[in-house]
């Protein structure tokens, strides 16, 4: 019981790792990123052609980053560039990915549903799974020892002070914004190539949200915000497995109340019960040289 | 001369009745959101019209809608152009199709996996109960653990009614047997989560389930992957599953949705359209289990023969498989 729980907690809240440390970047630099689910079903999409195409996963997850950078650079276009309402832009962006996979998918493949299915010795079996662990230990290392990371914090929280010292806050925002579709995309091509064997029309069902809740659980922090990912796992995981079990005097408890929780443990938290969490001062401001 | 130019009026006359005659039927075909390729309940449907088309010699126009609210206006766009069949697929649209029948009373319209009483429709309803019932007789009979896994997509009754016979028909080989049921999810979404499937198959596997009967739409494949990584077996649904994973597939419950669309289509050809409620059953084999040349190593003779004694006991009336609809 124990060891499938933890395979399953670990292998559920990969995808989420990896488009929540997206949503990070992005975030910390001042950008909302509402958009992490269209990236990640972009990735997804990307990711099982890509597969399909080269016979391998790890050219077929470049094939999804690239995708996620790709609709990152539209996003970010509109929102830094064109300085459009950021949920607006991004919901947008969620949109034109729902509609632009199955149209693709179409044109490739003449199916709308689902790409076919990528063997079972041309998918990966763990990699992103460590993958996604060392990328937080990444994260983390790179948020508080490097320049760069210190612009991005910057970006978010002080755009005037790094002006001031000379970074174009805008510029640092646009890299964020494209790691963010690059993690995204990989979190993405983890559902399609690691966690299943094929891309399926919106097959990444809310996950993208639930990243997004995690980064907010996580007050915008690299590791507490993997755990919070962590954390939402284990319960999808214990959820599967008590679904329709009998307990508490011989009442099953209702499937629908354990795949509320990550909301509810979110909506908790962004009302200050357990902690307040802050999004960046500068969090979805344009940022104008004054 | 007079005789002549009657003739030719005649020839003319004849000529556009038998155009009339022969024009096409225009078929709508409004899927499902699983989509033609799910593989499973939408692509049997697809498979049904597309025959019509090729052996009919029909006109067919399909729609595969990306959420539930866009069955309405697909339907009467249908209606308001000269399609004279809308063929609707799945339970989701029965609303829909009540509604937009009645304002046209003109159109015929089929409805699949419920029923909607009106003068020009025709409700296609499939014994799930019973294909289940055999199923989980056969993976009762292939079972070494004791143990059988049901993963179904939305949890809606339709779905349920999958579980009681498929249950029912495992208890009546193995009283003992257990089975493990689980649901991808409460929305639409749960038919296209294979990531989730996968996740809920694993866990039966790992409680020690070694044949899992998947009725969850494109989620199913999510099961057979996992079917595939443990070497363990699955049961397809409503399409013949058993070539999508070789091997690994003990059988699928057929629900010849292909076949209820197909004759629909034949008798709007033949003016002998009607409305009312349509069943199909063990008896018609309008459901029935799959044998073919990628599961029959899977299937002993002994079990084939038992499947087959249960399916004409069903058909005799000596078994009631238990309906979750008349629960």
């Amino acid at each position: 019981m124990s060891w499938d729980l933890l395979a399953s907690t670990l292998r559920v809240s990969t995808p989420l790792i990896f488009a929540a440390l997206g949503g990070m970047f992005s975030e910390r630099s001042g950008v909302i990123n509402i958009a992490l689910e269209g990236l990640m079903l972009l990735g997804a999409f990307a990711a099982a052609v890509g597969t399909l195409v080269t016979h391998s996963p790890w050219l077929g997850s470049a094939f999804g980053m690239a995708a996620g950078v790709l609709l990152a650079a539209v996003y970010a276009l509109f929102v830094i560039r064109l300085r459009a309402n950021q949920i607006v832009a991004g919901t947008a962006i969620n949109m034109l990915a729902m509609g632009l996979t199955p149209f693709i998918c179409k044109i490739l493949y003449d199916v709308t549903g689902s790409t076919p299915s990528i063997p079972l010795h041309e998918r990966f079996h763990s990699v992103p799974l460590y993958l996604c662990w060392a990328l937080v230990a990444a994260c983390v290392l790179w948020m508080r020892y490097t320049p760069t990371g210190l612009w991005v914090s910057f970006a978010g929280e002080h755009p005037e002070a790094l002006d001031a010292a000379g970074i174009r806050v805008n510029r640092v925002r646009w890299m964020a914004v494209l790691v963010s579709g690059a993690l995204a995309g990989m979190g993405g091509a983890s559902l399609s190539i690691f966690l299943s064997s094929s891309f399926s029309r919106d097959m990444t069902a809310g996950r993208g949200f639930m990243a997004l809740a995690a980064l907010i659980f996580g007050k915008w922090k690299p590791l507490p915000t993997a755990l919070a990912c962590l954390l939402f796992g284990f319960a999808d995981a214990v959820q599967i497995r008590l679904q329709g079990v009998a307990v508490w005097g011989g009442h099953p408890i209702p499937v629908e109340f354990i795949q509320i929780l990550p909301y509810l443990v979110t909506i908790l938290v962004l009302a200050g019960f357990v902690g307040r969490s802050h999004p960046p001062k500068a969090s979805g401001t344009v940022f104008e040289k004054g | 001369m007079r005789v002549l130019n009657r003739l030719s009026i005649l020839v003319v006359v004849l000529g556009i009745s038998l155009q009339s005659a022969l024009a096409e039927v225009k078929v709508g075909l409004v899927l499902d959101l699983g989509g033609k390729d799910d593989k499973s309940f939408n692509a049997s449907a697809y498979e049904g019209a597309t025959a019509a088309r090729k052996k009919l010699g029909i006109y067919l126009k399909y729609v595969e809608p990306s959420d539930d609210n866009a069955f309405e206006p697909l339907l009467r766009a249908f209606a308001q152009k000269d399609f004279d069949l809308i063929i609707g697929i799945g339970f989701a649209q029965k609303e829909a199709i009540a509604k937009v029948a009645a304002q046209f009373p003109q159109k015929h319209f089929v409805v699949v996996d419920s029923q909607v009483d009106a003068p020009n429709v025709r409700s296609l309803m499939f014994q799930e109960h019973e294909g289940g019932f055999i199923v989980g007789a056969i993976a009762a009979m292939t079972s070494q653990t004791g143990k059988i896994g049901y993963i179904g997509g939305m949890d809606v009754p339709l779905i349920r009614r999958f579980e009681t016979g498929y249950e029912a028909g495992a208890k009546k080989i193995n009283p003992q047997i257990t089975v493990i049921a689980n649901y991808v999810g409460v929305t639409p979404s749960a038919w296209n989560n294979p990531p989730r499937g996968k996740e809920l198959a694993l866990a039966q596997y790992d409680a020690g389930a070694d044949v899992i009967f998947a009725a969850a739409g494109a989620s199913g494949f999510g099961v057979f992957d996992a079917a595939e990584e443990r070497k363990k077996l699955a049961i397809g649904v409503d399409s013949n599953e058993d070539w999508v994973k070789p091997g690994q597939i003990l059988t699928s419950m057929l629900k010849r949705v292909d076949l209820a669309v197909f004759s629909a289509i034949q008798d709007a050809q033949n003016g002998k359209f009607t409305a009312g409620l349509k069943r199909f059953g063990l008896a018609d084999k309008g459901v029935d289990y799959s044998i073919d040349q990628y599961n029959e190593k899977l299937l002993p003779e002994s079990v084939r023969q038992r499947a087959d004694a249960l399916k004409a006991d069903i058909i005799a009336g000596k078994i009631v498989v238990p309906d979750y609809y008349k629960k």
